[in-house]
């Protein structure tokens, strides 16, 4: 047997120089060969780790030996056993903080590449554009409704799908998808490639999609489960309410909500504008606020835009940035300016109400706070001007009170919040669940799937109760 | 939802009226509502304020003026044609209810349309209703007839003088609060300089007057935050605090200029017609 190599194999990418100006796809997956080659790193430890770091439980050893054995398509189906979107998650899951952090591979060297094995199954059976079989209904299936087309909403009509359950899902927007849609850019999650097959794989299943539905305003919940005939309702509607800083001059033309940001650019194709009819201005500096991957994503679309600078202002250190190590590291290769431990306290305008600099304030680190990260302080004085075109606020975003405000009997928490069983998602009124960015604040993709699997489960067993009653 | 144009009319050289065929839609709307609609795969989402409702035929009307290329698309569309994306209703309904005394309705421009299902609702609920409506001129006026007929009193103003009193639709107000008519409310819809000129003209009269506002936005669900306006100390989302607020307390200037923020790309989008199929980006 071969030495064990202590790295992953090396993920093919975009050169950055020539990647930070086009929204091609920046790592390139592996090849067949690479793949095995990787998979033959897992050790099939007797009782693995890795499994418990999955919010969706996928059978990662059970996968990665089919892998080993180039049964390349026993290894997707094992996969798809627990996850319907592998080939999102293959690419946007934090895996150093789940799966790969359990791998007993990472106490020497580098764990298995286990998201990039994910990736490469979910490619491969994508590019040979298989048959996917409906779902046979019995005649007096259960209907259920699941509101937000995003990560928790598919993976929770997915599953239902799967039982025998008819599913529609209501999507406010023109296309589904949710954040894999909106948010994320292209060049880390192709939309046609990638999104929207994986969403029509779903249809194919079964699954009904009506998009241009805003439930709260076109229907309500109790509408759908009185009128409409639904049996169960999934909330599953995200974190879609932008934050700003409420510091002056945020109203100046030029500045932007990481979401309008993104949104203009990936859902509306601005960067194809004007081929595609809507506009987005970037001009010659940017500074993004924030130190999430939503910052990391507008300042790395704002560079691909024709920015020729670009800055990450963030009040707190290096350690501190709260993005995936990776996102941080691809966007200081393609030349973002990470100005850290500065904090924005006014954009300056110009006396035609555009933005012409971001007046900041340096900070230092004090003490350890309740999120045991170190607190930042303004250093009295130290106030500065960067001087740039336009402003990204990409600091957090709070949920979306549309359904909430219009569903009676479904209570909140004072941040406006879906109140649900973390286990069950059952919120306070019967029949209805909720999963996601709309419970928990806004946190991972993949976090919002789990969340979407685990009510999946927990409506299978209400409506089971329901017919035998 | 795709939804099918069955009626076309143009109301003038640049104004088009549509009823689309939206059942759903229909069921919903309240006067003060918009709706948010997409062409083609290409488009902008473009949100207009609903004109007119038929629940029991289930049609939404929508009244539009060509200002860019993506309008000159819609205008493009004829009877039978399907809009791709049809969304609504959105944002909040007019505080319609009986008793509130005389309301003066004010619409100026393409803004006629809007506060129409305003002035007939406040009618409907047993209000008096005067509604104050202008264009340029004559020819550009719209809508005077479903007006007159929601309308106790109806009066028309054209900035050349053409038809009606020739001046502002605020010249009209002033008219009447000269003549000692007693105005409970204000509902005022049109251009931003309009607007602002009737809340400067009945804040010192102490008249609650309300506008809607049409800025620049995207998802029209409180998503993106590029619709915010400033309202008093607040900052809103017009789209889904709106689009109606106390005109007294709107800041008209930061909207004005938040309106023009894509100008200059806009007259490129339309000027520049790609023949290789790439974007600006690419």
């Amino acid at each position: 047997m071969m030495a064990l190599s202590l790295e992953k194999h090396r993920m093919p990418e975009q050169d950055p120089k020539v990647r930070a100006h086009n929204f091609n796809e920046v790592a390139l997956g592996y090849d067949e060969e690479t793949a095995v080659a990787e998979a033959e790193r897992c050790l099939s430890c007797k009782i693995p780790q890795c499994r418990k770091g999955c919010p969706v439980g996928v059978d990662i050893p059970g996968f990665i030996a089919k892998l080993k054995t180039r049964d390349f398509d026993g290894a997707i189906s094992k996969i798809k056993e627990s996850n319907a979107l592998p080939a999102v998650c293959g690419r946007v899951c934090p895996q150093e903080n789940q799966c790969e952090k359990y791998c007993v591979l990472g106490k020497k060297g580098e764990p298995v590449g286990i998201g990039r094995l994910e990736r490469f199954a979910a490619d491969r059976e994508m590019a040979q554009n298989k048959e996917v079989k409906p779902i046979a209904y019995a005649p007096d299936a259960q209907k259920v409704a699941v509101i937000g087309a995003g990560p928790a909403g598919l993976s929770c009509a997915g599953d239902l799908a799967r039982k025998g359950y008819r599913v529609t899902i209501f999507e406010a927007l023109h296309t589904a998808g949710g954040v894999l849609s909106y948010g994320i850019p292209e060049f880390r999650l192709p939309k046609d490639a990638i999104v929207k097959k994986e969403i029509a794989n779903l249809e194919k299943l079964g699954v009904k999609i009506e998009l241009d539905a805003v439930v709260g305003q076109l229907y309500t919940i109790d509408e759908l489960m009185g009128e409409e005939g639904f049996d169960a309702v999934f909330v599953g509607t995200g974190a879609g309410l932008p934050h700003f800083m409420n510091i002056p001059g945020e109203n100046l033309n030029g500045v932007y909500s990481a979401n309008e940001f993104l949104t203009r650019c990936n859902l509306m194709k601005a960067y194809r504008f004007p081929e595609y009819a809507t506009p987005i201005r970037v001009g010659h500096s940017v500074a993004v606020v924030g130190g999430g991957n939503v910052a990391m994503d507008a300042a790395r679309t704002a560079l691909r835009l024709g920015a020729e600078h670009v800055y990450i202002v963030y009040r707190r250190g290096e350690e501190e940035l709260p993005a995936r190590r990776e996102e941080v590291h691809h966007a200081k290769e393609e030349g973002v300016d990470f100005q850290l431990l500065n904090n924005p306290v006014e954009v300056v305008g110009d006396d035609k109400g555009w933005v012409h600099a971001l007046k900041c304030i340096r900070m230092e680190l004090g003490e350890p706070d309740a999120s045991g990260r170190r607190s930042p302080k303004a250093v009295p004085g130290s106030e500065f001007e960067l001087a740039v075109d336009t402003v990204v606020m990409a600091i957090g975003q709070g949920p979306n009170p549309i359904v909430a405000s219009t569903t009676p009997g479904m209570d909140t928490n004072k941040r406006g919040n879906i109140i649900a069983d973390e286990e069950t998602g059952a919120t306070t009124k019967p029949g209805v669940f909720a999963g996601g960015d709309i419970v928990t604040g806004a946190a991972t993709v993949i976090l919002a799937m789990g969340a979407g699997k685990k009510a999946a489960a927990a409506i299978d067993e209400y409506l089971k109760k329901k017919r035998n009653a | 939802m795709k939804a099918k144009i069955l009626k076309k009319e143009m109301l003038s050289p640049d104004v088009f009226r549509f009823d689309v065929e939206a059942p759903r839609i229909a069921k919903k709307t309240q006067p003060g509502q918009f709706i948010i609609l997409r062409v083609n795969e290409e488009g902008e989402r473009i949100p207009l304020t609903v004109a007119d409702f038929d629940r029991e035929r289930g049609i939404i009307t929508i009244i539009f003026q060509v200002v860019g290329a993506s309008t000159e698309l819609l205008a493009a569309l004829e009877e039978g044609d399907e809009i791709l994306d049809f969304v609504g209703p959105l944002g909040q309904k007019s505080e319609i209810e009986p008793g509130l005394g005389t309301v003066v309705c004010i619409g100026g421009g393409i803004g006629v349309a809007p506060i129409y299902p305003i002035a007939r609702g406040m009618h409907e609920a047993g209000n008096k209703v005067i509604s104050i409506i202008g264009a340029r001129s004559k020819d550009l006026l719209i809508m005077e007839k479903e007006l007159r007929a929601a309308s106790d009193e109806t009066i028309v103003t054209t900035d050349d003088g053409s038809y009606g009193i020739e001046g502002f639709v605020t010249a009209a107000l002033e008219q009447l609060v000269d003549y000692g008519e007693k105005i409970d409310l204000v509902y005022a819809i049109g251009p931003v300089v309009m607007m602002k000129s009737v809340a400067n003209a009945t804040r010192p009269l102490g008249i609650k007057t309300i506008v809607s506002l049409n800025p620049i936005m995207v998802d029209g669900t409180g998503m993106c935050g590029g619709c915010r306006v400033q309202i008093g100390s607040e900052t809103k989302f017009a789209c889904v605090d709106g689009p109606e607020f106390d005109g007294h307390l709107v800041d008209f200037e930061g909207l004005r200029e938040r309106q023009d923020m894509y100008r200059d790309q806009e007259a490129e989008g339309k000027d520049h017609i790609c023949r290789i199929g790439l974007g600006r980006g690419a």
